[in-house]
């Protein structure tokens, strides 16, 4: 085949993704979203098999077969608590298939350079493209490819981090190794140093090095982030996935790689983003690891928990009118969701007015929240957002929280010193009456004191979610 | 100890300072009760009951007052009755200090400790004990009730078959507690309720209650009702005549006025005048629950029902939590059950005074031969809500204004991001080779779209719109199939590698996508 057809076939591949981004602006259209992305994925790959400069199709096609089988056997038993794990596991196959393409280019440039002109001229695709290459643009090739290599490595690591974190198998405190950032800078320091060192003599060894020193720093620099700063962490990885593809696109100076790899990198950039606006915290911050400064001692908290048992929130449930559930990531711990929906239904039956208030940052992951509880079947209409939320709980006779914590700290409000002030929180202490659904008395994932534990009008549900849940559903009987 | 319960001395009294329940509570502390013969028989207790749960029953004053160590009353003792609490012994009743300083001085000598239940300081932890505040909710309930039985007509508005009939008015002015629970009341009796409060801070309170909060057009400097105690202060010459001209305002509309003003240590404030009583329509109701300290309305007779020249009439009962004598005695015996058991700590039938402790320090009047009235002022404040700081509502103008101002805020970010992306990429054009530029332009349209795209999603979309864009990044796939047909041999495992992984993810991710979203949907 031609290489016009090849380009014609990005084109619209090309198109067909950004349909696919863009499409994901409702729930409905996003259906037909990811069969653009599918069947974008899928001429990309046929076009490029087909194409000019590829060799040992059948090979690729084995592997493909091969490796879509795991993945379909992967993403068909994750159970959707296990998402964000998932997720970033899968970050690090894109990175780690960065970095191998990027060594690729290399190993194909010093091939190239070394052979006379006659042969120069028999070379076919990516060889003859890297033959023509003037001094200059070898240079810039070379800059390229250690880019690629360099973001390829650090999104392996830190994703491998962040699955390790995500699943419990790594612990979830912000930990660093001595030197903390001077450590990160000095990588990032020796990371330019091979770069310049690659560049003038074109080895091997320089750009083993800058790999070795990206990895590190994909290591430490997701090890000294905690557990609740992960929805951020993860978005940000799937960021520099982007980067990196596009990197490689550059390199291998292919189009639909570069726009590929720019649109998911600008795309993490901006969820990264809008996460951290929910949390009222500069990115830097949270890249940079732990809370931000703060400027004295935090208000005492004055008052008592006041525990209840499932027959006294069965009681208020019964006489409430109009419930907030607030769902956090202690629901997804203890896989409650299906036991919320079901009390929902149970309420929705008696005529009571029921819904959910997400937090922007609840749970592990954007979106943590609206995923789990689709998948309990509650329907996406009654979930809100805080924005549309917050203003209802005033006329709201109970709110439940179950399993969140520093998203509903009144504390971000009230209290200047707070490590989290100024960090929008959903108000749930105005209604009525709140419940909280929570395993112990302990604070919660960042460690700060909640107020809302001690208002007056809260009373503490202490046990674990799920089994909570269960004792309300066997007094809350279906009529 | 014995604790024992004489039969109230003062007329009309119906109240009894222990119940049969309370009496079960009690023992359970440690003590031995005692009560006089029939003194629960006005609010319904009959000896028998009291028998039943294992109280003495006396038969006369003089032997109970001998026999019982600490003594619970409702209404403060008389001479008689002072004179018979001898040195050691407790009383625990309404006691009123500041009015009765004679009388507290005598019992000082005698030796006797008074704990004075309409001193329970207004905090959290002492509000089980509140005595006034559990009496006041059984006066506002029953001033409705009593003006409900007065008034000629429903409080619901209805239509019906034999006419309409439009809803009763009630303006209650002063939202204490009794105030709250006359608002309760009466909207649950159906009638369209208007409340009026000296405190702003209350107008939340009065508005959660159903009722519609009275603003007066007035600025002046907010009374901090914590200093108060969460009671009332005077107000300004200015602002009493702006309140009554609002009242005057309202008078003609109301039907029912219930009034619950008090100051504490004052005399009431005459807030519904004769002008007022002579506007109201015939056949209107005021229920002065201030009576008792003069009343709020110039027309009260203390004690009385009275009919005003225009057929207005005008309650002044002072006992209104009397006339409810079951429930107010069942309510009042269970805050003096809660005062002893604070007193006693080691629930083993002995009363330990701590006067170190705010609440029971509080209450005591006197104590261990000396008068303790007035307590020094509690260490933790009342608390009362802060005022909110008025929301001033923009005008059109400057709403108009505003979005200017973030228009041309806006505009100015776009030309500096335009102008700096610009000259950025100016500068990497002026030194990069031409092959380089042709990418560079795609990456950087890339982007931008990127850019406009996400902005759109769906926050709740973003767990999906992370999976599919992780599924679309192994488009890295297409270089690595590029590759593997070189002739290294290196090059061709690395390239198969990558191969590999990228498949994984292309149909992991696109699946792990499709399976969420399959599951959104609507109700």
């Amino acid at each position: 085949m031609e290489l016009g057809f090849t380009t014609a076939v990005y084109v619209v591949a090309a198109i067909l993704f950004i349909l696919s981004l863009g499409g994901l602006s409702g729930q409905e259209s996003a259906k037909r979203a990811v069969w653009y992305g599918i069947i974008g994925m899928a001429l990309a790959v046929f076009a490029t098999l087909i194409g000019p400069g590829a060799g040992l199709s059948w090979l690729s096609i084995i592997l493909i077969a091969a490796g879509g089988l795991i993945g379909y056997q992967l993403a068909s038993k994750v159970a959707m608590t296990q998402m964000p794990e998932l997720v970033a596991g899968m970050h690090a196959l894109v990175g780690l298939a960065a970095v191998f393409v990027g060594f690729n280019a290399h190993f194909e440039l010093v091939n190239v350079t070394a052979m006379d002109d006659l042969a120069k001229g028999a070379l076919e695709g990516f060889a003859a493209l890297l033959a023509k290459k003037s001094g200059s643009e070898i240079n810039i090739l070379r800059v390229e490819a250690s880019l690629g290599i360099w973001i390829g490595a650090v999104t392996f690591t830190g994703s491998i981090i962040a699955y390790g974190k995500l699943s419990g198998r790594v612990t979830s405190a912000a930990t660093k190794l001595p030197g903390g950032h001077i450590l990160n800078a000095a990588s990032a320091f020796a990371s330019i140093s091979s770069l310049i060192w690659y560049m003038t003599f074109g080895e091997l060894l320089p750009l083993v090095i800058l790999t070795i020193m990206a990895l590190f720093i994909g290591y430490h620099l997701i090890m000294g982030i905690g557990g609740a700063d992960m929805p951020v962490v993860v978005s940000m990885l799937n960021s520099y996935s982007g980067w990196a593809a596009a990197a490689i696109g550059f390199s291998l100076g292919n189009d639909l790689l570069i726009v590929v790899g720019a649109l998911v990198g600008s795309s993490g950039a901006i969820l990264s983003y809008i996460m951290c606006k929910a949390m009222n915290r500069s990115f830097v911050s949270v890249i940079l690891g732990g809370f931000g400064g703060t400027s004295g001692p935090q208000m005492e908290v004055e008052g008592e928990q006041v525990a209840i048992d499932a027959d006294g929130v069965a009681t208020a449930l019964e006489d409430a009118e109009s419930i907030v559930i607030i769902p956090g990531y202690g629901m997804a711990v203890a896989q409650a969701q299906q036991n919320i929906a079901e009390l929902t239904r149970r309420l929705q039956a008696k005529g009571k007015v029921v819904r959910f208030a997400i937090h922007p940052v609840a749970g592990r992951l954007p979106g943590h929240m609206n995923v789990l509880l689709a998948e309990a079947k509650v329907p996406y209409d009654i979930v809100l957002e805080m924005d549309e939320i917050n203003d209802d709980f005033p006329e709201t006779d109970v709110a439940i929280v179950i399993g969140s914590n520093d998203i509903v700290n009144p504390a971000a409000q009230d209290d200047p010193n707070s490590p989290i002030a100024g960090m929008p929180v959903l108000e749930c202490w105005k209604s009525k009456q709140v419940f909280v659904s929570k395993r112990g008395q302990g604070t919660g994932y960042s460690g700060i004191e909640n107020p809302l534990f001690f208002k007056e009008n809260t009373r503490m549900f202490y046990g674990d979610a799920k089994a909570s849940l269960d004792q309300l559903l066997t007094i809350i009987q279906n009529k | 100890m014995i604790i024992g319960a004489p039969k109230e001395t003062l007329a009309g009294e119906s109240r009894v300072a222990m119940t049969p329940d309370s009496a079960v509570q009690l023992q359970k502390l440690g003590y031995e009760c005692v009560i006089e013969s029939g003194a629960g028989q006005t609010a319904g207790f009959s000896d028998h009951a009291y028998k039943s749960v294992g109280v003495t029953i006396v038969k006369t004053a003089a032997a109970l007052w001998k026999a019982a160590h600490i003594v619970t009353k409702v209404q403060p003792p008389n001479t008689k009755e002072s004179k018979r609490l001898t040195s050691n012994k407790l009383l625990i009743s309404f006691f009123y200090p500041s009015q009765n300083t004679g009388q507290m001085e005598f019992l000082a000598k005698n030796g006797a400790s008074v704990i004075a239940m309409d001193m329970v300081p207004r905090i959290s932890r002492a509000q089980k004990m509140d005595a006034l505040s559990s009496m006041a909710n059984i006066a506002g309930y029953r001033s409705v009730i009593e003006a409900g039985n007065n008034f000629g007509r429903f409080f619901t508005g209805q239509i019906t078959a034999a006419g309409k009939v439009p809803p009763a008015k009630v303006l209650v002015v002063g939202a204490g507690v009794a105030g709250l629970a006359a608002i309760g009341t009466a909207t649950s009796l159906g009638a369209i309720t208007y409340a009026f409060d000296v405190r702003p801070e209350v107008a939340e309170q009065i508005e959660s209650m159903g009722a519609k909060f009275v603003y007066l057009d007035f600025e002046e400097a907010q009374q901090d009702g914590a200093k108060t105690g969460g009671y009332a202060a005077p107000s300004s010459p200015e602002f009493r005549e702006k309140q009554l001209e609002k009242f005057r305002e309202l008078a003609p509309e109301v039907d029912i006025v219930i009034t619950t003003a008090l100051i504490p240590g004052r005399d009431a404030p005459k807030l519904w005048l004769a002008d007022m009583v002579a506007a109201m329509k015939p056949g209107s109701v005021v229920i002065d629950l201030a009576a008792e300290r003069g009343g709020n309305c110039d027309l009260t007779v203390p004690d009385q029902k009275i009919v005003s020249k225009n057929g207005v009439t005008v309650v002044g009962y002072t006992d209104f939590p009397s006339r409810m004598a079951a429930q107010s005695s069942t309510l009042y015996s269970t805050n003096i059950r809660h005062m002893v058991t604070d007193l006693t700590p080691e629930k083993n039938g002995q009363i330990f005074h701590n006067m170190e402790d705010d609440v029971i320090r509080g209450v005591t009047a006197v104590h261990a031969g000396a008068v303790t009235f007035p307590p020094p002022p509690p260490k933790v404040q009342a608390i009362a809500a802060k005022p909110k700081e008025a929301v001033q509502e923009k005008t059109p103008a400057e709403l108009r204004a505003e979005e200017v101002e973030t228009f041309k805020q806006q505009t100015k970010n776009q030309v500096t991001l335009l102008a700096v992306g610009g000259a950025l990429i100016l500068l990497v054009g002026a030194y990069a080779p031409a092959s380089f530029m042709q990418h560079f332009i795609v990456f950087v349209l890339s982007v931008f779209i990127g850019f406009q795209v996400i902005w759109n999603v769906s926050h709740s979309l973003h767990t999906p719109l992370m999976a599919i864009t992780n599924a679309i990044s192994s488009i890295i796939i297409l270089g690595a199939v590029l590759q593997i047909g070189s002739s290294g041999i290196l090059v061709i495992v690395l390239a198969a590698l990558s191969v590999f992984f990228a498949a994984i993810n292309i149909f992991g991710g696109f699946l792990v996508t499709r399976r969420m979203l399959a599951m959104f949907q609507k109700s």
